[in-house]
């Protein structure tokens, strides 16, 4: 049997299912929030043009505006500086190959309800891999921190020095950016660095690291308590936008049972 | 000059009829009444609010008259007077030989309150926009001043207003018939005191006319008709005052009373303009009948029924007659024509020879602007 | 709380106007009613004071213009309109009417305070009414607020419940707090991005009356749930949201900041309107107090256009511009939209700004007072009062100063 049809049985027998891994687009969700000297992403905001009313009696839409970086989103590595002579480093230019990989869940939800600055590093990761097998190349890590269930403030969690999220420390992104070879690094909040990542040696190292070496990003996701450490399959494709830094995307992960 | 074929055109509390019409059947009952052709009336003065967009040139060609002499006079409570005295000068001057003067207006059941909105520029401006559209908050507000300067209490004025209505039980067009009393008069219900209902008129559509000639051409004609003895005319008599305590007649009446060769005491009847109780004590104190200071007095000694030692008002009046708009101009002035011509019938008042016929109009808010008189005396 | 409840079975009393036609000249005293001020028309040749307005002098024909007079007047007689023939004071009647004598010269029918007679001293004041047209208004010294007429042409907040678009503009809390004092029985304070901190939480929280809710004035949703939410039970609206980003055409985020200033200063202007607006002027006349105005807070910049500033004044310029629509749809019923317009406030985003700038508590207190007295033109401070004056005298000089540095961000 061929390995797609044998996928699409197991789609629908349900021993393959989908998990979505996304936010709702919405326009109180929060956005990243930069010292004002800087220019401000838009945030999302849904217009109706016609709802079946006099703008329009028999259909129903919308007019969508919003940032690039809103939402459960995509980050392409011409996001960051040292992404930026990257080839293919745009969403138009993504190879679709990378838009369907595995992932590794990191489960950090104790360490992240404990301690809103919570960092994952090597260490963790190694642990993690002594008992699920290193990270293979080109795959993406999911840092699990259950900050997803939070919502307003809580998910912002916005202080007067800042935001306070969890995120990995730069030593951890580096090494699983050069020594693992990931496709790239997913978190559930805001960002893919910690909430005080600029004050980091590099600053945001995520970004840093990851766009540096082509990588990719991904915040804002959700539900990855529903994921199996190993043997998930991330299909990850961001709008084609004409030299886009990213964008919103739908996240879907396939799960097999009994992986 | 000479005044001859007094017509009125039935009173209606409402009426479908424009303006245009009233005044048609006002044209025809003036061209019946002389037993001419109405297009042998030369000269055409029409008065009236309602008549828009029409003037009276477009009227010539609607009525099918020819005429040299026209003229478009809607200046309310002093239209007939005005109208008189314009007619008989052009027919002095030979400008017209026969003028047919009308006062015609129609009355939808809420047409009254928009000519209101309509009335004036100072009235839109300063009077309206108070609660004091229409006149009887403006007329409520001299009327306080003048009864404080003359001592009269709403007792005093109502006088007028009952005898008034005590003609009008001899008057069948009349549409305000059943008898008053002076206690019904002072427990009526305030509208803005002093004004009370029966100190205000009953908007309504109607029409008035008369015919203005040389005697020479009534006698022709076989017309009976009264003459022209004196008028006077005034407007914005005296913009000093703070109020209106007096109105135009009071800086015009020794020219009336010269011209004419008589005084007051000589006349057998009076019709005043009466949208007001008061506003007749006025004219009869400005006209020389009494001093202002006397009104009381003078008001409790005069009998102003048709039987009485001065008959007033004795049709009805505005008050009782209702008020047809610009036709309110005309009302006394036809009346008189009648009365000096003997054809009044059940309210005909006996040995008429003199009348004097007052008008009254165009209120801002502390005044009446306009104010006229004439005298007549039989043939 | 005395707010009468209202009976659900009746039908709300839908909105009549006082006669509301003017002459093109008389609106010189809508102009000086809308801001308070007490003007006569004068002429400009013998200098007497005349009533009503004229297109020339009695005296000596020559023009006529308005000027600062006296405000004291004798009562010549009074009564009271049992029956007035225009429906909106039918309704409204008996109603109290007045011709004075003023001491400036003239005689006039007033709006009469219920205790004046005939030879009392009272003092007038030119007010708009519910047709936002300029009347004249008298009652004794300082006794205004009794009387039942001048309520009628007032937006007093007392017994009323208010809507503040954003709590997180400076004067947002003084002036809850000064609507509380003021008798509003509710003060609903919205809250946008409520998931970024807000500091002036407690304090605004511990305001009598005080609701914080979710509003954002970018977001349709935002806007129309709070709507559904309020847009009945509301019969004042202060529109607070404002976004103050200096910087000219050519800085770095211009762009994207004006877009951002347009959103939350015009577009949410338009969204609040859009929602708030019809359940507003359709409670004009709900009762004695009823839907009674909206108050714009914008940027005197609306008017003059510093180049620093050249965002933040086009999105000003287009909510004024805007508001004008507003003001329209709201009179039908009745209901005043009152411009304030402020100089820099104590904001940090006016940092820069050479004082004087305006503090929340003087911001407040001109909204407070705009509402209290009728008025629907405000300007607040000394910056605003200033620009506003030398763009009647000389508007190119202004646009040439201003090029030169003046208010710079």
């Amino acid at each position: 049997m061929s390995v797609l049809k044998a996928l699409v049985q197991a789609l629908g027998s349900g021993g393959v299912r989908v998990v979505d891994l996304t936010q709702t687009l919405s326009e109180d969700f929060p956005t990243i929030v930069l010292p004002p000297e800087f220019g401000p992403s838009a945030p999302v905001r849904i217009e109706r043009i016609s709802r079946y009313d006099a703008a329009g009696p028999a259909w129903y839409w919308n007019n969508l505006s919003f940032g690039e970086h809103t939402g459960t989103h995509f980050d392409a590595p011409a996001h960051w500086f040292t992404g930026r002579d990257r080839p293919l480093g745009t969403v138009d230019t993504l190879p679709v190959g990378h838009m369907v990989a595995p992932a590794c869940v990191i489960d950090c939800s104790a360490g992240s309800a404990a301690d809103d600055d919570f960092l994952l590093t090597r260490e963790m990761v190694e642990a993690w891999e002594a008992e699920h097998g290193l990270v293979p190349d080109g795959a993406w890590v999911l840092m699990r921190s259950d900050w997803s269930k939070r919502t307003g403030a809580d998910y912002a969690n916005l202080r007067d020095d800042g935001a306070h999220t969890p995120g990995p420390d730069a030593g951890c992104i580096r090494w699983l950016v050069e020594e693992r070879g990931i496709l790239g690094f997913g978190t559930e909040t805001i960002g893919t660095d910690a909430g005080q990542g600029g004050h980091f040696d590099p600053p945001f190292p995520a970004h840093h690291f990851l766009h540096g070496a082509g990588r990719y990003g991904l915040q804002c996701l959700t539900n990855l308590h529903l994921l199996p450490p190993v043997g998930a399959v991330l299909m990850t494709a961001p709008l084609k936008v004409h030299e886009g830094s990213g964008s919103p995307l739908r996240v879907l992960a396939m799960v097999e049972d009994n992986a | 000059m000479v005044l001859a074929v007094p017509v009125t055109v039935p009173y209606a509390r409402h009426s479908t009829k424009p303006a245009q019409w009233w005044a048609a059947r006002a044209l025809k009952a003036l061209a019946d009444g002389a037993g001419m052709s109405h297009r042998d009336f030369d000269g055409l003065s029409v008065s009236s609010f309602s008549l828009a967009p029409d003037s009276t040139v477009g009227l010539t060609q609607h009525f099918g008259l020819s005429p040299r002499y026209i003229e478009f006079l809607p200046l309310g409570g002093v239209s007939g007077v005005a109208a008189l005295r314009r007619a008989a000068r052009a027919v002095q001057a030979g400008d017209a030989g026969v003028v047919a003067c009308i006062g015609a207006d129609g009355n939808a059941p809420q047409s009254f309150r928009r000519s209101l909105e309509n009335f004036s520029r100072a009235s839109q401006d300063a009077v309206y926009p108070y609660g004091a559209g229409g006149p009887n908050v403006s007329f409520a507000l001299i009327a306080q001043a003048f009864m404080a300067d003359t001592g009269l209490t709403r007792a005093d004025i109502g006088r007028l207003a009952v005898a008034q209505r005590a003609n009008a039980g001899l008057n069948p067009e009349a549409l305000l018939r059943a008898p008053l009393t002076l206690d019904a008069y002072l427990g009526a219900r305030p509208i803005a005191p002093p004004i009370h209902l029966f100190d205000c008129v009953m908007p309504c559509a109607g029409a008035e006319g008369f015919l203005v000639m040389r005697e020479e051409a009534a006698k022709a004609q076989g017309l009976p008709f009264v003459r022209l003895a004196g008028s006077i005319e005034r407007y914005n008599a005296f913009p000093e005052d703070p109020v209106m305590l007096r109105g135009g007649w009071a800086r015009d009446v020794d020219v009336l009373w010269s011209q004419a060769g008589m005084g007051p005491q000589d006349m057998d009847l009076v019709q005043t303009y009466d949208d007001y109780p008061f506003v007749s004590a006025m004219q009869f104190a400005d006209l020389g009948f009494c001093a202002r200071g006397d009104l009381k007095d003078f008001l409790a000694a005069r009998d102003f029924t048709v039987a009485g030692d001065l008959p007033h008002n004795t049709s009805g009046g505005q008050l009782s007659v209702g008020q047809a708009g610009c036709a309110g101009g005309f009302i006394g002035l036809v009346e008189a024509i009648r009365q000096l011509t003997g054809v009044a019938g059940a309210r005909q008042v006996a040995e008429a020879k003199r009348a004097l016929v007052s008008g009254f109009g165009m209120i801002v808010f502390d005044r009446g602007l306009s104010s006229a008189a004439v005298v007549l005396e039989a043939a | 709380m005395t707010r009468k409840k209202s009976n659900p079975l009746l039908r709300t009393r839908r909105p009549l106007l006082p006669p509301g036609a003017r002459s093109r000249s008389a609106h010189l005293l809508t102009a000086a009613a809308a801001r308070g001020d007490f003007v006569l028309p004068c002429c400009a040749g013998c200098g007497r004071f005349l009533w009503p307005m004229a297109e020339g002098c009695p005296a000596c024909l020559s023009e006529v213009g308005v000027k600062a007079a006296p405000q004291g007047a004798r009562v010549i007689s009074a009564t009271t309109a049992e029956v007035p023939a225009a429906p909106y004071f039918r309704e409204r009647a008996p109603w109290r009417v007045g011709l004075v004598q003023m001491e400036a010269g003239p005689q006039a029918v007033v709006h009469l305070h219920p205790a004046a007679q005939a030879g009392d001293k009272v003092v007038l004041r030119l007010v708009l009414d519910r047709a936002g047209q300029a009347v004249l208004n008298a009652g004794p010294e300082g006794g205004e607020m009794s009387d039942p007429q001048w309520q009628a042409m007032v937006a007093d907040p007392r017994d009323r419940r208010v809507l503040i678009t954003d709590a997180r503009h400076v004067c947002a809390l003084p002036l809850a707090q000064g609507l509380a004092k003021a008798g509003a029985v509710t003060i609903h304070c919205g809250l946008p991005e409520a998931w970024k901190p807000f500091p002036g939480r407690a304090a605004l929280q511990a305001v009598p009356g005080v609701r914080i809710v979710p509003l954002d004035v970018i977001s349709d949703r935002s806007v129309a749930d709070a709507a559904t939410d309020m847009a009945g039970r509301v019969e004042i609206v202060v529109n607070t949201a404002d976004l103050p980003r200096p910087g000219g055409l050519l800085g770095p985020v211009a762009q994207v900041e004006a877009r951002a200033m347009a959103e939350t200063v015009q577009m949410g202007l338009l969204r609040l309107a859009r929602a708030f607006g019809p359940a507003l002027a359709g409670r004009g006349a709900d009762g004695d107090k009823g839907g009674v105005a909206w108050v714009n807070v914008l940027s005197v910049f609306a008017r003059a256009h510093p180049p620093g500033w050249a965002g933040y004044a086009a999105a000003h310029a287009a909510a004024l511009a805007l508001s004008h629509a507003l003001r329209a749809d709201l009179a039908a019923g009745g209901v005043r939209l009152v411009t304030v317009l402020t100089g820099p406030t104590e904001d940090g985003w006016f940092q820069t700004v050479d004082p004087p700038k305006v503090t929340a508590r003087a911001l407040a207190d001109a909204i407070l007072k705009a509402l209290t007295n009728g008025l629907e033109e405000v300007a607040v401070g000394d910056v605003a009062k200033d620009l506003l004056a030398r763009l009647e005298e000389n508007p190119k000089a202004v646009e040439r100063e201003l090029a030169q540095g003046g208010l710079t961000g």
